[in-house]
């Protein structure tokens, strides 16, 4: 312990632990797949990663990925595919987990990915779904990552690409015919928010070291409920970190850019 | 590459592009679609890696039909912004999909059925901004999307439009169906004999493929298994020169306008350095 790492390599590591032993997991681009690989190096050598271009993997990749179709990812895949068998798959509520990546979230876990503002005359036209919006409807539970800013965790979202619990009204998702459980939890830069069990609200679980809960209320779009007795995120173990590294050599997803 | 696109792909098509996600996009083909300043194209795919950013830039699209337009590996994609925020250097129409619901959308038109009914999409809002899927009961129709052409870059393919292609395939067998026609782009043209020695690997019908284009790193920058490794520092590139539009016309017309052919663009990258030598 000890070795200084960044913020990104923190919510690896954190992500890593969302998923579960035996997990089938959607594991999408970017942070995720680290996220995956340190798990199947630590506490989850029995999961599986499911990914939408067609493909289904044990091991890890042993080379570096800058997208999930990369030769490396293939090489040693259970199953090279169409994106139709995998996302069949999810309709039929196999995959455990699933990980989003998004612009902005709310207090009840709806993304955006697609547009700020005006769907017609946007001010900023995003690059849409994606897989985002089947992961969010379809898998059994889901965890999205993202940098902690007041522009990027609103009240509200304008526009729900990846529907989360709706409006917050209990019940929602299953009113509105949505299949799958819906988030557990948005992983940040700065802590942890968790969904309480059956949806809702989020609410701060976990400080990440070095930041306080006065600090992340401040970049909180909203007035963020905070968990009894919030903790302070576990930072990664040696094991994470030099995992993380083995599967990132070049820092190309874990080290911001200047 | 330049007869096949003249014939098949004329002003106002619907071209189904890049289906097989991030890898075998068929670059070569789309930069032979913006030298020859086709115009008013519907573009269909799933995911587009930088390759609808740049048809974009190049004004040769009236409509994107597409779950996701970025580059995967940088962020956002600029031309996409400019034209959908701004107008520029056209307006643009989007009809926002899903990864599934564009997978969907190609079925229905390969089966010849009007829609798919799915659970997928229920909650979203991308219901109210694309006007092929509607809400039926508790469940969503996809409208069947028909391509008028498919272009699709694989490893092999004979003359005939027989084609063997490996890795992960995305959309590209509905995307194949659904179209009109399909133009192969391919990395090697071989005889029909090897290729039919396993005629459960043929990608398409070769009723369905109008023109077959041997063109080799047809694919570069994106991946092609047992071949090319992606080139991410030419996808980085391609996202800060296309950061302004001056900066995108710059690269527009070094790597594509400027440029006759494939051969002459492979003669200015370092291809050997990404190539798979172990299959």
């Amino acid at each position: 312990m000890g070795d200084p790492y960044t913020p990104q390599e923190l919510m690896v590591a954190v992500a890593s632990r969302e998923i579960r032993d035996g997990d089938l997991v959607f594991v999408g681009m970017r942070l995720p797949i680290l996220a995956y690989a340190v798990a199947r190096n630590s506490h989850a050598p029995a999961a599986r990663g499911l990914f939408e271009v067609g493909l289904m993997r044990d091991k890890p990749a042993t080379g570096f990925l800058g997208t999930m179709g990369d030769p490396p990812n293939v090489t040693g895949a259970l199953w090279a595919t169409r994106m139709s068998n995998a996302m069949a798959l999810m309709a039929q509520g196999e995959v455990d987990l699933g990980f989003i990546g998004g612009a902005e979230v709310d207090r009840f876990g709806n993304l955006n990915t697609s547009y700020i503002g005006d769907p017609h005359r946007p001010t900023v036209k995003l690059p849409g779904s994606g897989g985002g919006a089947d992961i969010a409807i379809l898998s059994r539970r889901w965890v999205t990552l993202m940098s902690h800013e007041r522009r990027r965790l609103v009240d509200r979202v304008s526009f729900i690409t990846s529907p989360g619990y709706g409006d917050g009204s209990p019940g929602w998702r299953k009113r509105s015919g949505l299949l799958g459980g819906g988030p557990v939890a948005i992983i940040t830069t700065l802590g942890v928010l968790r969904f309480p069990e059956g949806g809702g609200e989020a609410y701060l679980e976990t400080v990440h070291p070095g930041h306080s809960v006065d600090e992340v209320r401040e970049m909180t779009g909203w007035d963020l409920k905070v968990a009894a007795h919030v903790s302070e995120t576990s930072a990664p173990t040696d094991a994470e970190l030099a995992a993380i590294r083995r599967f990132d050599p070049e820092g190309f997803w874990t080290v911001t850019k200047a | 590459m330049a007869q096949a696109i003249e014939r098949f792909v004329p002003d106002g098509a619907t071209v189904a592009l890049g289906t097989a996600l991030e890898p075998l996009i068929p670059f070569a083909a789309g930069h032979e679609i913006i030298r020859q300043s086709r115009r008013d194209l519907e573009l269909v795919g799933p995911i587009s890696d930088a390759l609808f950013d740049q048809l974009i830039g190049a004004g040769c699209v009236r409509r994107v039909t597409a779950a996701w337009v970025g580059n995967v590996s940088e962020g956002l994609g600029h031309c996409y912004r400019r034209a959908t925020e701004q107008g520029v250097p056209r307006a643009i129409e989007v009809h926002d999909h899903s990864n599934f619901s564009i997978s969907l959308a190609l079925w229905a038109a390969a089966w010849n059925s009007p829609y798919i009914p799915t659970r997928t999409l229920l909650g979203s809002d991308i219901l109210t901004t694309n006007p092929n899927l509607t809400i039926d009961g508790d469940l969503v129709r996809v409208h069947a999307i028909r391509p008028d052409v498919a272009i699709v870059h694989v490893q092999r393919c004979d003359a005939e439009g027989h084609a063997h292609a490996w890795g992960p395939m995305g959309i590209t067998e509905e995307a194949g169906l659904a179209a009109a026609r399909v133009i192969i782009t391919c990395e090697e043209l071989v005889d029909a004999s090897s290729l039919l020695k396993h005629p459960n690997r043929i990608l398409f019908p070769e009723t369905k493929v109008a023109a077959v284009v041997h063109e080799p790193g047809g694919a570069h920058p994106s991946p092609v298994q047992g071949f090319f490794q992606r080139d991410h520092g030419f996808f980085r590139d391609y996202a800060s020169a296309s950061r302004t539009r001056e900066g995108f016309e710059a690269w527009l017309k070094r790597w594509v306008l400027d440029i006759p052919d494939r051969s002459t663009y492979l003669s200015r990258i370092d291809i050997e350095a990404l190539r798979i030598r172990d299959g």
